[in-house]
């Protein structure tokens, strides 16, 4: 079948499944950041080194779940003059590639009307929303217009989630279980392991969909640690938006650092030829 | 999710625990001061053509409302185990509340502040900083009580466990709206309660400001079911609604939006991105409301206005030298809606706090 017959959702389980990588390779972009040309240039470079979904970030004016870094490149983002329809462009141009899926904040998908948006990206051949800041329960509206537009609503669960709302969220969640892997200051390398075991395997006992890791995952190593610890996919964000901000080439820098990536989540016998 | 379950279960006990409301109420009575007065403004009322009282949580210890609902909370969070205490303030009444009620029961406190507020109210970060809290400038967006609450909810995302989030106002996720309101209708209740005895009536209008809306809930609550009694909420008009540069979303109307975790008006643009808002008090500068407000507004149970900076600064200074009681800028918008109206038989205006802290900036304007 090809990208455009299939439902997003199912794009989305065909790129876990095929991946050649022991785990699914998701790195985050914000859209807009530098500019809405860059971003997709940076997109374009994360598939070149590997990415094999994309988490396309909606820059917004008070984004609760993201860091100062991330925060940061939302405000630039904004003031270079991103707004929906830039943010939709940089997820069309990025779509035929891999599957994207954006990462909104609630109020913006609820200002224009929950089957509106969620309408209008489909539109663009993107293939799942993840609302951080819309609790399992609060608007049910949401996961309807997805259904009914073939997009996977992701869902999110945190180690501090109770065992009740994950067995809820990890049945409701569609395309992946988003979970989120708070990793305080930098510990020992066994504590890492150890934490994403316990978290991996918490979340997969809660679902059919794969895992994907992500929040606090920074290196080629952590990547591997919740590969081996079976995530299914690790989602990788500020890194990369650092990277970004930090470099000339923007693209260049994030490519580099996704290829790193790619390569610490390589089998092993593929990472000892290479 | 799980840490505010956890809040509303812990709420639940502690309201109906006697222990808890009397520890409460004795440390309101002892440390804070209340009950505060309910005083009938001599040459206000003269200037107003009826009696207009004042409700005196200026004279409440910290010099406003706020302590209230911070002895409340610190005290809940002691209950919950909790060492370590965040808050975020905007004019710095509620950080200076919540350092004051952390030195008083020997906690750890932390007060996100923006940088434009740390800038316009100086002397309440110095006033935290000798109580002993740390005050953490935030230098993100607009730099004012929106960013600040953000890093705050950061910060107890991050920090859940060991710490306790005293919001400062009737916003954020449930059960905070709820909460707050609980700790601070201790206002109307005694305003009711001293009106009766003095004048054998309610008043025919309760007036307060509303930036998150917490002193004007907790106004309000205890009349709600008086239903003769018109209640007014004063938002902050900036340089005028019909700008974009104000404070008012509950006046101007508009689609619903969410911000910090709750449902309410709030101003917002065509996409969903939150707007920053203006206020010359520091204490009304944000873009929501409390979501009570938006629904005691929808239900037509009360009104919201919006007072402009240049009169809530002549009320300031007319307020001053009528009745020798300087109200904080953010109280002066809702004496300047009571000044304005010709018509009325009896007002009674929160006086939320006082206005020591905003001398310097109403001096440097003039």
């Amino acid at each position: 079948m090809s990208a455009s017959t299939m439902t997003g959702e199912a794009r989305i389980a065909e790129a876990f499944a095929r991946t050649s990588k022991r785990a699914a390779l998701m790195p985050y972009l914000m859209a807009g950041y530098p500019t809405l040309e860059e971003s997709v240039r940076i997109g374009e470079a994360c598939v070149q080194a590997g990415a094999d979904l994309i988490e396309l970030g909606v820059p917004y004016s008070d984004p609760l779940a993201d860091g100062p870094v991330i925060h940061a490149a939302g405000t630039r983002a904004l003031a270079a003059g991103a707004n929906m329809a830039g943010v939709l462009e940089v997820a069309r141009a990025l779509a035929g590639s891999v599957p994207v899926v954006l990462m909104c904040y609630a109020n913006m998908v609820f200002a224009p009307g929950v089957e509106a948006f969620v309408e209008r990206l489909a539109r663009t051949g993107a293939c799942g929303l993840i609302v951080p800041d819309l609790p399992l329960g609060e608007a049910p509206e949401v996961g309807e217009a997805c259904a009914k537009h073939g997009m996977a609503l992701v869902g999110l669960v945190a180690p501090t989630t109770t065992p009740e709302r994950l067995a809820a969220i990890g049945k409701s969640t569609r395309g992946f279980l988003y979970t989120v892997s708070v990793v305080g200051t930098t510990g020992e390398r066994e504590t890492l392991k150890e934490r994403f075991s316990e978290i991996v395997s918490r979340a997969k006992a809660s679902t059919e969909v794969p895992v994907a890791v992500g929040f606090g995952i920074g290196t080629p190593e952590q990547a591997r640690q919740a590969a081996e610890a079976g995530a299914d996919g690790v989602i990788v964000g500020t890194r990369l938006v650092r990277a970004a901000g930090e470099s000339e080439d923007p693209a260049g820098a994030v490519g580099a650092v996704v290829a790193e990536l790619a390569a610490g989540l390589a089998p092993t016998d593929q990472r000892s030829a290479s | 999710m799980p840490a505010l379950a956890e809040l509303e279960e812990a709420w639940t006990a502690a309201r109906g625990d006697p222990s808890y409301r009397k520890e409460l109420d004795e440390l309101l009575r002892d440390f804070g001061g209340r009950p505060t007065p309910c005083y009938r403004a001599r040459r206000l009322s003269e200037r107003a053509g009826r009696p207009v009282y004042l409700k005196r949580e200026d004279l409440n210890h910290t010099g406003s409302h706020k302590l209230n609902n911070a002895l409340g909370q610190a005290l809940l969070a002691k209950r919950m185990g909790k060492q370590r205490i965040i808050a975020e303030t905007g004019a710095g009444q509620h950080g200076v509340a919540t350092a004051t009620v952390c030195a008083l029961l020997g906690m750890e406190c932390v007060v996100y502040m923006g940088v434009e507020d740390t800038r316009r109210q100086q002397p309440n970060v110095q006033r935290m900083e000798l109580l002993g809290a740390t005050v953490t400038p935030v230098d993100a967006g607009a730099r004012t009580l929106k960013e600040a609450t953000s890093a705050a909810i950061r910060d107890w995302v991050t920090n859940v466990q060991s710490t306790h989030y005293v919001i400062g106002s009737v916003v954020g996720p449930a059960p905070y709206p709820a909460l707050v309101r609980d700790l601070q209708r201790v206002i109307g209740d005694e305003a009711r309660a001293q009106l009766l005895e003095r004048e054998g009536r309610l008043p025919a209008r309760v007036v307060a400001c509303v930036g998150g809306g917490s002193n004007a809930i907790g106004t309000f609550t205890a009349f709600l079911a008086d239903e003769q009694v018109e209640l007014v909420g004063v938002e902050a008009g900036g340089e005028g609604i019909e700008t974009t540069r104000h404070g008012a979303p509950l006046t101007v109307g508009g689609r619903a939006g969410i911000l910090h975790g709750s449902r309410s008006a709030v101003m917002q643009d065509e996409e969903g991105q939150i707007v920053q808002a203006h206020s010359i008090s520091a204490g009304l500068d944000y873009p929501g409301a409390g979501p009570q407000h938006a629904f005691l507004r929808d239900s037509g149970r009360a009104r919201y206005v919006a007072v402009t900076d240049g009169e809530a600064l002549a009320a300031f200074r007319e307020v001053a030298r009528l009745e020798g009681i300087i109200p904080a800028l953010e109280t002066a918008h809702a004496l300047a809606w009571v000044l304005a109206q010709p018509q009325g038989e009896l007002d009674l205006v929160c006086l939320s706090g006082r206005g020591d802290k905003d001398l310097a900036e109403v001096l440097a304007l003039s």
